[in-house]
């Protein structure tokens, strides 16, 4: 059995350590309801952007529509665009979304794809490269960035733009992780590019009730307009919900994280005290023998 | 009075106004536009300037940078890149901020900050003429 001092040491040891991840959690949870509302608060435009653009694909038809809207016309390269924190202590949060990641690199080739990975976030990063490092094109770190606003997403959107427009893939996707509620979080994969898979995906047709639209200059220069800023609007609520889900795996790992140290705590105490009487009967019982024997 | 116009304002980042008003004018890139209730179907892209929304006398002017409206049957929608109330800014500050925005293009290294530099000269270029009025 260790010695009174070394339970000591092990139970102070412990004992920081739940106040660290006490502090941790307060921390996430502050800041889980700061990220939860700017998702929350991004939602509308992203939800209004895509039924706009479920109005405007379905008018546009034909070998003239932008390419960003319809694609290549072909799926031969696929690009993942893999979004987790840049932070650990976070529980499974960056290990789901990896896995998602791989999973869907594993089907693409085994589909006979070519498969390219731009990873945001440096979790993201390092749970990749060591299977798929040549296949990794671009990563972007998000610790420089205080705040996740439309620059941060346009900045990731102006890469994914040249690289398609240089010809570098044909279908875009997205993955990261869905912000279901505080307690759970779901890595998806959504598609990005082709934008008309994409709405076909998540947004119902509207019913236009043989309403006939006009168009102010005409539906290409909107598209031209829009298609852009669609894909950056994808983008920030991905990092947006991924922000929020962070916070959220990271409160929920840290409470659980203080709940086991207070458990350990408790279990070492039990031993100290067991240890510390152990120890003062065996001196009595010395100081007894003792007395009997004289 | 006659029907009234529901009408959304968004910027990325929350819902600026959602409500029901009367009229609302809109500065589309060919031309300024009003949109009254059971307007037709009609979507535009937006020039850099200030939206006046209608409610009974009132009169309530945003300014709006980038985007574009969505008129349906539903309404009026106004996805804006940036959306400031002009109530909410003095000319003051504008310019202050017009004057470190020029001082920052004659200090710019490379294309990216001119670039940078230049798209906020004009912002608030544009901010301050729709204050004048």
């Amino acid at each position: 059995m260790a010695s009174l001092k070394e339970l000591k040491n092990r139970i102070n040891s412990v004992e920081s350590t739940k106040k660290i991840t006490k502090a941790m959690q307060m921390v996430a949870a502050a800041k889980l309801r700061k990220a939860q509302e700017a998702a929350e608060a991004a939602r509308p435009y992203a939800e209004r952007m895509a039924a706009v653009m479920a109005n405007l694909s379905s008018a546009m038809e034909g070998p003239d529509a932008p390419r960003l809207l319809v694609g290549t016309g072909k799926d031969d390269v696929h690009l993942l665009v893999v979004a987790t924190a840049d932070r650990g202590l976070c529980g499974g949060f960056n290990t789901n979304i990896a896995r998602l990641a791989r999973e869907r690199v594993a089907a693409l080739v085994g589909a006979g794809k070519t498969v390219k990975i731009l990873t945001v976030g440096k979790k993201g990063y390092e749970a990749l490269k060591r299977l798929h490092k040549d296949k990794i094109v671009d990563t972007v770190e998000l610790k420089d960035v205080k705040s996740i606003d439309g620059s941060t997403a346009a900045m990731i959107g102006d890469k994914i733009r040249t690289l398609f427009e240089a010809g570098e893939f044909d279908v875009c996707e997205v993955v990261s992780s869905e912000f279901v509620s505080v307690i759970s979080q779901k890595p998806r994969a959504q598609t990005l590019i082709p934008a008309r898979d994409a709405i076909d995906e998540t947004v119902e047709r509207p019913d236009l009730k043989g309403a006939i639209y006009s168009y102010e200059p005409d539906e290409e220069s909107i598209l031209e307009v829009l298609l852009p800023r669609y894909v950056d609007t994808v983008i920030l609520s991905a990092l947006l919900e991924n922000a929020a889900g962070e916070m959220g795996a990271k409160m929920a790992a840290m409470d659980s994280a203080t709940r086991n140290a207070g458990e350990l705590i408790d279990k070492l105490n039990l031993e100290y005290n067991r240890s510390r009487q152990a120890k003062i009967t065996k001196e009595l019982i010395e100081i007894i023998s003792g007395a009997e024997a004289v | 009075m006659a029907d009234k116009l529901h009408f959304d304002l968004v910027s990325p980042e929350r819902r600026v106004f959602a409500g029901e008003v009367d009229m609302v004018v809109v500065p589309g890139s060919e031309g300024d536009f009003g949109v009254l209730a059971n307007h037709a179907p009609f979507m535009s892209t937006i020039r850099t300037g200030a939206i006046s929304v209608h409610s009974g006398n009132d009169v309530s002017r945003t300014f709006i940078r980038g985007g574009f409206a969505e008129v349906t049957a539903a309404g009026l929608t106004i996805l804006a890149e940036e959306a400031i109330d002009l109530a909410d800014v003095n000319a003051e500050d504008v310019s202050k901020s017009l004057a470190e925005a020029r001082e920052d293009l004659g200090q710019a290294r490379d294309d990216e900050e001119r670039h940078e530099a230049e798209a906020r000269i004009e912002k608030f270029q544009a901010l301050l003429s729709e204050l004048s009025h």
